[in-house]
């Protein structure tokens, strides 16, 4: 059974298809047509909803934005759903509302409920958000009339302000509704399993062999969605808690896999803040919302973002069949075209990311058609330890470039030992990145664009890393290097 | 009726026009209780259509074979194009566009049966189960192929002015260019929808989400075999349409309709994403050359256009639309001697179509193209060379079609921008900043616009109102424009409320119905509100007539009625008033008609397409644009910094409104020109396919400094309250960012070169751009040592 509230209500939902969608939900079942499907993928955010969910001390409400094309109903067991219809009090407009009719925000309106529920939640985050933070919560919203103009400016001008709305002013009540859900747990239904610890979910696992597991579903939802493939058993990693949070000891930080993107974002920019650019160009914020780290490794894509960051800071993977955990290093999971080193009745538990020392310097980057929300043509984390200006080690992830997440050990002996600062260093890079790998001409990029670009996205780290006495750093006279500068 | 309501009265009344009144939908939009066709309520027993499409580009059918489709759960009916009892063929001028396939697959996704079932999903299951046997023929996907193949959907057609060859011959200076031109999916965030109801013996009735109902009605009574008069169709807005509704909404509509009379049930057809980026066409591709004579002082004296669109397989809109590619072509600029040149060239792709402009983008950019390349040739600021050729009396005032450019307001909106945007500092600034950074290079450039305003089918210059006034003072208003966002309706109520001199909420602009306002033009060429607008206004007047004959005579001064004012809720004559609502209750009693109808035509307009000689447009829209750009040299990645724009709407109806269509405009013109990248395979199909891999502009692509200022000087003609059009010319001020990237790259050679950069300039294309002027530049510098060793 899957118990939330939808808005102040309490919906009970005994025997529900596992791969149903909240869109689908509300849309047919319930008839709330002001949420609406403009791509069923997490591309537009036309359908976008906010999940609120107690903090973990119930004293307070988080609200993320989530897309509801591609949410299944199982992540809203224990939370409260929030749709556009909810927002709006009696005759009283909510402010965000106001604030978008004020700035002629609105044209066709198709996209207007998405972005209004994407603006909800920026409104009821702490802080006053600057134009920046107003683009990266809005940045899985896309419209086609407005040029965005009105509507950042509508952000702008009524987030920032203490909440106060009918959320704030419930927030108590929907706490004590939530609190009561939250003693309940998430029951699986006729054809989702919902296990609550490792046995169980081995226990599962060995049940439905064939089943899929289910974390973030941003990904695995676009089989029904887009291919309308059968499920018959999906197996759900929510009632596992272990698998979700992360913990850090002095060598190293540890992500258990379900937890999401934008949950580890903060613990991990402030080990990484070389991170900052790539994980705010990860997909949008509604799908970092649901999205996993474990997700994002474990479905072995060659274009996933987050497994090149990986190989560069030689992470080590987890992974457990419900009685032994081993540990992988992260080069040594990727086996194939979406084939991992993980066995028959395992899974991917943690990922552990030892920190840098101060003498690695790190950059992360990506190359995609549009800044936000794009897959990458190419993805290249770049590594490189330093003992008095010489080359001590280059340790290095790619995405975009072969049919599995790749590093380049031939930068490492090929540079092993040279001056950073001299020039050889740039051009055998340069030079061993522009036939490292065989990358494929496809809809993002062609290979030999890829190939250049490989390689000058080393001539770029070499640049920006250079007169630098330890890593972060920069020189008063650099040469710029970027077109845009991320937070 | 035997006793009214009270009336309403409206004290309140303001001015209504010239102001920034909010969106009529905005309240509900902002709710998401403003309703989308697939948000209506369904009738008991909807059921549900999808289309199974064909894998493979050219071929001959051989067989079909549907059984796999007939035997899925939840099917209910499966139709392919024997089972149209009417017409089979549902091309919007020309034929060439089979309901379904006919015998033949022409492109890649083309639909050839269609799955009705009980549930969307269960259609769309069932319509993956079709197979279908062809025998292939080799596809032709690009203009090139269809030249050599000679294949085009329609005739070759030219005009120009003077002798061409021979001045160009002479001219002491020329430069030629080609120019491969991407075209645009709509994606408009509402897919492709149609709703059909049958209604009694036979009757239709269809919901669709399309900028021509009037041409829907017309198809589905075609395809049923029944007569216009027995279909209605009814259009509340659209999820945005951007031209891409304007013929391609209506297969839709009449196979949920076909499916619906063979049913008798309600049937809703709605496509999914990327089956939508499949089977719908797109902007027009194009690969056009120019050459180009001038003077050492940057005059032109002649010049040639070769224009070729890639129209897909069927003519859809395409003669006109390269017709306008063609009368852009010198976008403010007098060409001298010149000779265009267009071609429709016919391919295995979806049918191209209406896009935002109609083919004016896709010329226009030649006219840039031409003068960043003679500006490099003289090595003169881009600028400088455009101020030079603008339409006026000391190059020409004469168009290549032979019409005057009269009342030209771009001498003086151009020196105004150049002015309040600090062109030439900047371009100082950026210069220095150039030589001085290795890697980023930053580009500036200016560009106008200059848009003829008006449909070149001169018939389609028509337009119909139906104004009804209520017995409490409410006024209804219809007319056969469309809402796809762009604000029509709310215009329409302005006007409307502004002639009764009554309070916008005394005002509903009603859903676009057949039934209400017949034989409409689409809502398209961005003329809506200039033809509706006028329309409206017309019907109004004459209420207005009857209303104060009316009151004129109560007053016993029927010979008065016409000095009687409508204003702030009353009629006002000489020291005598009464409200409004008062008075429209008098006339009800007196059996005054409070109903009447308006009609509009464009005057002025006559062009002889056979001499290439008159005046198509009744008047032309102009703005400027300067855009700054950063290039990445290492990666082609770029951002568009900062972005000034004057335009002229002439005098605005409603300035928030005419704004936000010039932002809008120019964000979806920079996506054209920059990220939004087409992708077919050898195959022909597409694998650009949904919005995951077709990148329209995000929030983080809106220039940091986005400032858009209206010119304010009223329209010359006598257009509504002498406003101007603004639909379609602000799309191209985005040319301006193209022109920016070349610049910044043209850093690279000091200037000298203008690097060929086609569009989209993705990064990918900017990069290409970049190494081929870093390598000539350096091939350059190589030659030089030489010589100098020598």
């Amino acid at each position: 059974m899957i118990r939330f509230l939808i808005n102040q209500q309490l919906v009970e939902l005994d025997d529900t298809r596992a791969d149903l969608t909240l869109l689908q939900f509300l849309r047919e079942h319930r008839k709330l047509t002001g949420t609406k499907e403009g791509c069923a993928a997490g591309d537009c955010g036309a359908c976008t909803v906010v999940i609120a969910e107690p903090t973990p001390q119930f004293d307070g409400l988080h609200y993320r934005t989530v897309n509801s094309c591609i949410t299944l109903m199982s992540a809203v067991h224990g939370k409260q759903l929030i749709a556009v219809e909810h927002l709006t009090q009696g005759n009283t407009l909510h402010p965000v509302q106001q604030a978008l009719i004020d700035f002629h925000g609105s044209q066709c309106g198709f996209c207007t409920p998405g972005f209004i529920m994407s603006m909800f939640a920026l409104y009821h985050q702490e802080g006053t958000p600057n134009r920046d933070d107003v683009l990266h919560a809005l940045s899985g919203n896309l419209c086609r009339c407005t040029g965005y103009r009105p509507i950042i400016d509508a952000a702008l001008s009524v987030c920032g302000n203490t909440p106060d709305d009918a959320f704030s002013r419930n927030t108590p009540s929907t706490l004590s509704s939530l609190k009561q859900l939250a003693g309940t747990p998430l029951l699986g239904t006729s054809n989702l399993l919902v296990p609550d610890t490792r046995a169980a979910l081995a226990h599962a696992i060995a049940l439905h062999p064939d089943a899929l597991l289910v974390a973030g579903s941003t990904d695995l939802s676009l089989m029904f969605t887009q291919q309308l493939k059968d499920v018959s058993t999906l197996i759900s990693l929510a009632g596992v808690k272990s698998l979700n949070g992360c913990t850090a000891n002095e060598h190293s930080i540890t992500f258990g896999a379900t937890t999401p993107l934008s949950d580890l974002t903060q613990p991990l920019l402030a080990h990484f803040p070389q991170l900052a650019e790539l994980i705010t160009r990860f997909a949008s914020l509604p799908i970092r919302n649901q999205a996993t780290l474990g997700g994002n490794v474990a479905n072995a894509s060659p274009i996933g973002d987050m497994p090149p960051v990986l190989l560069a800071l030689n992470a080590v993977l987890h992974i457990d069949n419900g009685t032994q955990t081993r540990a992988v290093p992260v080069d040594a999971f990727f086996t194939g075209y979406r084939q991992t080193a993980l066995e028959k009745g395992e899974w991917l538990s943690a990922i552990e990311v030892p920190y840098l020392t101060q003498n690695e310097l790190v950059a992360a980057y990506k190359i995609s058609k549009r800044m936000e929300d794009d897959i990458s043509a190419v993805c290249a984390v770049f590594n490189v330890t330093l003992n008095n200006g010489k080359v001590e080690g280059v340790s290095t992830g790619f995405g975009g470039v072969a049919a599995i997440p790749a590093s380049c050990e031939a930068l490492n002996s090929a540079l092993k030992g040279k001056q950073w600062a001299s020039s050889e260093c740039l051009n055998i890079g340069k030079q061993i990145l522009s036939e490292a790998f065989a990358p494929i001409d496809d809809v993002r990029a062609s290979a030999e664009y890829r190939k250049t670009v490989l390689a000058n996205l080393w001539h770029r780290f070499w640049l920006e890393h250079q007169n630098t006495s330890q890593a972060g750093s920069h020189s008063s006279n650099k040469i710029e290097t970027r077109v845009v500068q991320h937070a | 009726m035997r006793k009214l309501i009270d009336s309403a009265k409206d004290s309140a009344s303001t001015q209504v026009v010239h102001t920034s009144v909010k969106h009529e939908s905005a309240a509900r939009q902002v709710q998401g209780s403003a309703k989308y066709i697939d948000d209506l309520v369904e009738p008991h027993g909807t059921l549900y259509a999808a289309v199974g499409t064909s894998q493979c580009a050219a071929g001959i059918i051989e067989t079909m074979d549907l059984s796999a489709v007939r035997a899925s759960e939840g099917v209910v009916d499966v139709i392919t194009i024997d089972d149209v009892p009417g017409h089979k063929d549902i091309g919007p001028v020309f034929e060439g566009d089979p309901l379904l396939a006919n015998g033949e697959i022409k492109f890649y996704g083309q639909p050839y049966f269609a799955v009705l079932a009980t549930s969307v999903h269960l259609a769309r299951k069932a319509a993956l189960k079709g197979t279908i046997k062809v025998i292939p023929t080799a596809g032709v996907f690009t203009t090139e192929e269809a030249h050599k193949h000679e294949r085009f959907v329609r005739p070759t057609h030219k005009f120009g002015q003077g002798d061409a060859d021979t001045q160009l011959a002479t001219a002491p200076l020329s430069c030629k260019g080609h120019l491969s031109i991407g075209g645009q999916e709509h994606m408009y965030l509402e897919g492709q929808v149609s709703l059909a109801i049958p209604d009694e013996d036979g009757r239709m009735k269809v919901y669709t989400s399309s900028q021509h109902p009037s041409e829907v009605q017309k198809l589905v009574a075609e395809v049923l075999n029944i007569k216009l008069h027995h279909v209605m169709v009814d259009m509340r807005r659209m999820g945005g349409g951007f031209g891409g509704k304007e013929t391609q909404a209506a297969q839709w509509a009449c196979l949920a309709s076909l499916l619906a009379s063979r049913n008798q049930c309600a049937v809703k057809c709605r496509l999914p994403r990327s089956t939508d980026m499949h089977v719908t066409g797109k902007r027009h591709p194009f690969d056009n050359s120019f050459e180009v004579g001038f003077n050492e002082n940057g005059k032109i004296v002649a010049t040639k256009v070769d224009i070729n669109g890639n129209c897909g397989h069927s003519p859809d809109l395409s003669d006109a639309i390269v017709d306008r590619a063609m009368f852009h072509a010198d976008n403010g600029y007098f060409l001298g001697a010149s000779y265009i040149v267009g071609h429709r060239l016919q391919t295995n792709m979806v049918s191209h179509t209406a896009y935002r402009g109609f083919g004016g983008p896709q010329g226009m950019i030649m006219a840039e193209a031409m003068m960043d390349a003679m500006a490099r040739k003289l090595e003169v600021d881009p600028l400088t060379v455009r101020k030079q050729n603008l339409y006026g009396p000391e190059t020409g005032t004469t168009t290549p079609y032979g019409m005057e450019v009269e009342h030209n307001l771009l001498p003086e909106m151009i020196a105004k921008l150049e002015k309040d945007a600090d062109y030439w500092a900047r371009r100082n600034a950026i210069t220095d900043f150039n030589r001085n950074s290795p890697v980023i290079k930053k580009g500036l450039a200016l560009t106008p616009v200059k848009f003829g305003i008006s449909f070149t089918a001169k018939h389609l210059n028509q337009a119909g109102a139906l104004v009804h006034i209520y017995t409490d003072g409410s006024i209804q208003v219809n007319h056969g424009g469309t809402e796809m966002g762009q604000g029509l309706h709310t215009k329409i109520a302005q006007i409307a409320a502004n002639e009764f001199g009554v309070s916008m909420d005394m005002i509903e602009v009603t859903a676009t119905r057949t039934d209400k306002v017949p034989n409409t033009s689409p809502t398209a060429a961005s003329s809506g509100t200039d033809l509706n607008g006028k329309a409206v206004q017309n019907a109004c007047i004459t209420l207005k007539q009857r209303l104060a004959q009316c009151f004129a005579t109560e007053l016993g001064m029927p010979e008065q009625a016409e000095k009687v004012q409508f204003t702030a809720g009353n009629l006002v004559l000489g020291e005598h008033q009464k409200a409004f609502s008062d008075l429209v209750q008098a006339a009800y009693f007196d059996r005054v008609s409070l109903s009447a109808n308006g009609f509009y035509k464009t005057p002025k307009l006559h062009y002889n397409r056979e001499t290439g000689d008159g005046r198509p447009f009744f008047y032309f829209s102009y703005g400027v644009s300067v855009s700054e750009v950063s290039v990445d040299t290492l990666s082609g990645e770029y951002c568009v910094d900062k972005v000034d724009i004057l335009h002229d709407v002439g005098n605005s109806l409603n300035p928030a409104i005419d704004i936000g269509q010039i932002e809008g405009a120019f964000i979806q013109g920079m996506g054209w020109l920059t990220t939004e990248e087409l992708v077919w395979n050898n195959d022909g199909r597409l694998t650009s396919e949904n919005m995951a891999t077709y990148k329209i502009p995000a929030i983080g692509d809106t220039p940091k400094h986005f400032d858009v200022k209206l010119f304010g000087r009223e329209n010359a003609e006598d257009s509504i309250y002498h406003s101007k059009a603004v639909g379609e010319p602000p799309f191209m001020l985005a040319i301006s960012v193209w022109c920016a990237l070349k610049d910044a790259i043209s850093s690279i050679s000091g200037y000298t070169q203008d690097p060929q950069l086609d569009t989209p300039a993705t990064p990918e294309r900017v990069l290409n751009a970049v190494m081929q002027l870093q390598q000539a530049t350096h091939s350059q510098s190589v030659q030089n040592a030489q010589q100098e060793t020598q």
